[in-house]
């Protein structure tokens, strides 16, 4: 049965449902993390770095491998940038050796 | 690998950036809900490493992304964290549209059939155009967030109508593009370009202090731009994580809105609101009268106090004044005041940007709280300090017909005495006047938060 249906409709599941996963989730952020929800979703954005790598991957070179590769290149800066920037925000946020507060 | 090798994998990443959001829900497992999301990327590139063969290209490529990207997140200042996110927006936004061109110019290499079928081209199209929008605008939200371009709204008429034609023509050639028989550039091309232009033309007219809900929005368009790809491609984790993305940046964009009062559709359209500037006529004509003081005063006043709420705003980021919060705020805390801070939810321009600020110097965040936290608070403490916020604690927001009315503000005007921070006289973004700041309770301090702060701590 499930060979019978257009891989679009399977990915159109797949979809719906993963934007009600990431409703449910999000809505337990708390908001003093919301700007580290920010830059950690971006970095996840740079997913799209598959996509990238597959379009500078044939052997053959031709310009669009070049786009590819720019492509991987500016993916590589948000996923670097992304996680890493997140990482130092969170730092800040760990509970401090309590200095007087009570 | 086999196919479903690669699948497999790329559902553990999946996996893993789920449970990256989920470790956001407390600072405590933040840290390693961020560790997730690294780990999910690593294993989503090496996976995808087995499927190309331009080793040394890609990996080149990956390593100068990695340089560029550890330098940028090392030296940015947390005060330009609204423009740094912007700026990792438009890029993207810009891959998305690159992937998508290379995607039409070599299908093959996509696992995509020779001749691109109408699905396929369709969300290539949506990808193209979701992605360009969100390089554009974020480009524009870059310059505005970055001092680089005026935060004063582009307003001209027949705008909305300019968009909404250019909206429909590029629609038309998109169509174009997608009942071609071979692959038509010139409709796609002009497809993107118009896409493009409509990024500009929609951030322009948005002020300075909409900005939580533009890069939330632009926060989500990148993601539903990596699921566009996903569904180009077959990608169930282009599409997983894209949808996390795309959903995260439409909460973020409602809850922001839900502060202002406003309605989404009315922040989107833009020409709300000015830089501040010129000081408000009152509206009978009569002047008012409001009291100032010098910070010395005011630091008198607090550390006689039991209680101080302190009410940040964006120009404590302007100022980068929060080194000096934390210190007078401890130093209030040795005399035996309580001192807690009160943080709205659209203080700054980004969500959250406040919080990141108090964090940074070191404010354990046990001291922040927010707005709904909070609010009853006010009526029994002794003085609030508000500052560079305006429109946050404007009564007005109270009063029906006023142009705020319904906002929820911070309740600042219950407490015994009020003490504003703030450069002058001017109105807040919202171009009114603050009922506030001429109760009789009321003290204005005038100057630039960091002095003023720096000047209470000495006198204390």
């Amino acid at each position: 049965m499930i060979g019978d249906i257009d891989p679009l409709i399977i990915n159109l599941t797949i979809f719906v449902l993963a934007i009600f996963v990431g409703y449910h989730v999000v809505w337990n952020v708390t908001p003093a993390l919301h700007t580290p929800l920010m830059s950690v979703t971006n970095a996840i954005s740079s997913i799209i770095i598959v996509g990238a790598m597959l379009a500078a991957g044939p052997a053959e070179m031709d310009w669009g491998v070049w786009l590819g590769a720019v492509a991987v290149t500016l993916a590589a800066i948000n996923v670097f940038g992304g996680f890493l920037v997140s990482q130092r925000m969170l730092e800040m946020f760990k509970k401090k050796d309590k200095k007087g507060s009570a | 690998m086999s196919a479903n090798m690669v699948a497999l994998a790329y559902l553990v990443a999946s996996v893993f950036f789920i449970l990256a959001l989920k470790g956001l829900s407390s600072p405590e497992s933040a840290r390693r809900g961020n560790l997730f999301g690294m780990l999910g990327m690593a294993i989503a590139v090496t996976t995808t490493m087995t499927l190309t063969q331009n080793w040394t290209l890609i990996v080149g490529c990956i390593a100068i992304g990695a340089v560029i990207g550890t330098l940028i997140a090392k030296r940015v200042q947390m005060t330009a964290m609204p423009e740094l996110v912007a700026f990792m927006h438009s890029l993207v936004g810009l891959a998305a549209v690159f992937i998508a061109i290379a995607a039409i110019n070599n299908p093959v290499s996509f696992g995509l059939p020779e001749v691109l079928p109408a699905g396929s081209k369709l969300e290539l199209f949506l990808g193209t155009f979701i992605g360009a929008m969100t390089w554009s605008g974020s480009v524009i939200a870059f310059l505005k967030l970055s001092g680089r371009m005026s935060g004063t709204p582009i307003v001209f008429t027949g705008q909305h109508m300019l968009n909404l034609v250019l909206a429909i023509v590029m629609i038309g050639f998109g169509l174009w593009f997608f009942f071609s028989e071979s692959t038509n550039w010139t409709a796609f091309i002009v497809m993107t370009a118009i896409a493009f232009l409509l990024g500009f033309l929609i951030i322009i007219p948005i002020g300075g202090a909409d900005m939580p809900v533009v890069i939330s929005m632009l926060n989500s368009y990148s993601g539903w731009a990596a699921a566009g790809i996903g569904f180009s491609l077959g990608n169930p984790m282009l599409i997983i994580a894209g949808s996390l993305v795309g959903s995260s940046g439409a909460i973020l964009s409602y809850i922001m809105c839900k502060a202002m009062n406003r309605p989404f559709l009315s922040v989107i359209l833009g020409g709300f609101g000015s830089d501040g500037g010129t000081a408000a006529a009152t509206d009978d004509g009569t002047q008012k009268t409001y009291r100032s003081g010098s910070a010395e005063d005011a630091a008198f006043l607090m550390g006689n106090a039991d209680s101080v709420i302190i009410i940040p705003g964006y120009g404590l980021a302007v100022a980068r004044a929060q080194h000096a919060v934390k210190e007078l705020a401890e130093l209030l805390h040795e005399k035996g005041v309580n001192v807690r801070f009160a943080i709205h939810p659209v203080a700054g321009r980004m969500p959250g940007h406040m919080n990141v600020l108090l964090a940074e110097a070191e404010i354990p965040y046990e001291q922040v709280l927010e707005m709904d936290e909070i609010n009853s608070d006010f009526a029994n403490t002794d003085v609030v300090l508000v500052l560079g916020a305006n429109d946050v604690v404007n009564p007005a927001a109270n009063v029906p017909g006023s142009p705020i009315y319904g906002m929820p503000i911070l309740d600042a005007h219950k407490a015994r005495t009020v003490m504003v921070v703030k450069r002058s006289m001017g109105v807040g973004y919202a171009g009114l006047d603050n009922d506030l700041f001429y109760m009789d309770k009321t003290m204005m301090i005038f100057g630039d938060a960091k002095k003023v702060v720096e000047n209470m701590v000495k006198a204390l």
